[in-house]
């Protein structure tokens, strides 16, 4: 019963803190509503028992990487910013791409029902040694691949920073 | 969970609440003290019997002082950020095992609030939200020194971050569980974590200093740059709040030190003494403030040691010089483990 009433709480900031993200004409508002947003997310993994994913949500998105954003909004101080006039074509793609992801989200939707979903509550599908056994056993090349694809995304976007430093050094 | 579990987890909670507080409070009165005496001064001695009751006469006059928000700020964020910096630094001390429990009536009532099985990644996920208070508060000053002083507390903060994690994932592969209550068990017998893993404690104690930004790495309220960095523009209790929370994270991590890498409250021969069960549990606490009052005056004794370091040597001693040892911290262990046939 408990559970319940948290389930409803948690959807309910999460889906209006994310209406907020769009909403807001400040862009350090939007960033903490994102903020605010992660957290109902992650209180849904704690619902679902996957405390491991709960905690590692919290410290990647909302600790590390939610602090940069803010950091980098806070450094260009966007505040004063005009938004600037869209055009009639940029607006009806925008809805012509919206209304097709509904689409293919509706699709999903309907058949939700034949999923069947991890045990709420006691489910220990997201405990810390199950998660390591599935990702480092029965899961170890794709892992190892996409670890491999994120130090280059890395060693990549070192790299582009560095080239700019050197031209506008010479 | 039944009802008396229950009631005395609640009691538990608002006792490690306000031991968190009256320990921030007395340490402000011991870091004066100690302060006055590395540079032969007396030191706070007019209120009470050896100044004693200079953090109420502290407290008082905060809480009564005139409180001003500036006119330019963002009223609401700037009233959230001393009261999150505050939220999180009370946030971590339930997860840390105080004693060893107690037995009444057949059931065991230990002395930790929470033993969840992830309790490291926890402290690590409320350490790292907790810049938030800070960010928060020094952009909606709308002061530039504030918002230089946020900048650099956000900066620093993930910097080190991200070397104080991988200290701990050194301990966590010999223990093999996040859970404090079992790596403070596994110590029970034996030698102190620091034993085996002494790179990975001094990695953690820098790391422990930086994060709770006390001298040398006190960058963020540099006052001789950036007049009081994220507070300048704070009066009143709400500036209160960024100082308190400050010992309250030293009182913290003190414990958490005290706890990964010295044992927590066991000490050597503590079951060859012979006491009862209850009565050591008393002893095991008190055992654990001492080495948590230890940590502390090495927090006191480096700030009025060291010099500030400059921004650069900040970020080179994160990056370049904890970061690899760090690394290299975890392959040593990792070998020594493999050699040793304690892995599985």
């Amino acid at each position: 019963m408990l559970t319940e009433y948290a389930f409803w709480f948690l959807s309910f900031v999460a889906v209006f803190s994310g209406i907020a993200v769009i909403l807001s004409k400040n862009p350090v508002y939007s960033v903490l509503n994102l903020i605010m947003t992660f957290f109902s997310i992650a209180g849904h993994y704690f619902l679902m028992n996957a405390q491991f994913l709960a905690a590692v949500h919290i410290i990647v998105y909302a600790g590390a990487i939610m602090v940069l954003f803010l950091y980098v909004i806070m450094m260009l101080n966007l505040n004063n910013l005009e938004t600037e006039k869209r055009s009639n074509v940029f607006k009806l793609s925008a809805v012509v791409a919206a209304g097709l992801l509904m689409t293919v989200l509706s699709g999903a939707i309907q058949t939700a029902d034949q999923i069947t979903l991890a045990e709420k509550t006691t489910g220990t599908a997201g405990l810390v040694e199950n998660l390591g056994i599935a990702l480092y056993r029965n899961y170890l090349l794709p892992f190892e691949l996409a670890s491999v694809l994120f130090l280059a995304a890395m060693v990549g976007a070192v790299y582009l920073s560095k080239k700019n430093l050197n031209e506008t050094q010479a | 969970m039944t009802d008396s579990m229950l009631i005395y987890k609640i009691i538990l909670c608002v006792i490690v609440f306000a031991v968190s507080l009256g320990a921030a409070a007395y340490m402000t009165w011991g870091e004066r003290k100690l302060a006055a005496w590395l540079q032969d001064r007396v030191g706070p001695n007019r209120a009470g019997p050896l100044g004693l009751l200079q953090p109420i006469a502290d407290g008082i006059k905060m809480i009564f002082k005139e409180e001003m928000i500036p006119t330019h700020s963002n009223r609401w964020l700037f009233i959230l950020g001393p009261c999150f910096f505050m939220l999180c630094a009370c946030m971590t001390g339930v997860v840390i095992p105080w004693g060893a429990g107690w037995e009444a009536g057949g059931t065991i009532f230990p002395m930790q609030v929470t033993d969840i099985n992830i309790g490291l990644l926890y402290l690590l996920g409320v350490v790292s939200i907790g810049v938030y208070g800070v960010m928060i508060g020094g952009w909606a000053s709308n002061n530039k020194y504030s918002l230089l002083g946020a900048l650099r507390a956000s900066s620093q903060m993930i910097s080190y971050e991200v070397a104080m994690g991988l200290a701990l994932i050194a301990l966590v592969m010999m223990t093999g569980t996040l859970s404090l209550k079992e790596i403070v068990g596994q110590q029970d017998q034996g030698l102190a974590f620091v034993v085996y893993q002494p790179l990975g404690f001094i990695i953690f104690i820098i790391c422990a200093f930086a994060e709770t930004n006390r001298a040398p790495f006190d960058l963020p309220e540099c006052e001789s740059e950036l007049v009081g960095g994220y507070h300048t523009e704070y009066s009143s209790m709400k500036l209160g709040f960024f100082l308190f929370a400050e010992y309250i994270n030293m009182f913290i991590s003190s414990a958490i030190m005290a706890s990964l890498y010295f044992g927590g409250y066991n000490f050597p021969f503590q079951h060859e003494l012979g006491l009862d069960g209850n009565v050591l549990t008393i002893v095991q606490t008190a055992v654990f403030f001492g080495k948590i009052f230890i940590f502390i005056f090495v927090f006191m004794w480096v700030r009025w040691t060291l010099p500030r370091f400059r921004y650069d040597q900040l970020m080179n001693l994160g990056w370049k010089v904890l970061l690899p040892l760090a690394i290299a911290n975890i392959i040593i262990t990792g070998f020594v483990m493999l050699f040793m046939g304690k892995l599985g």
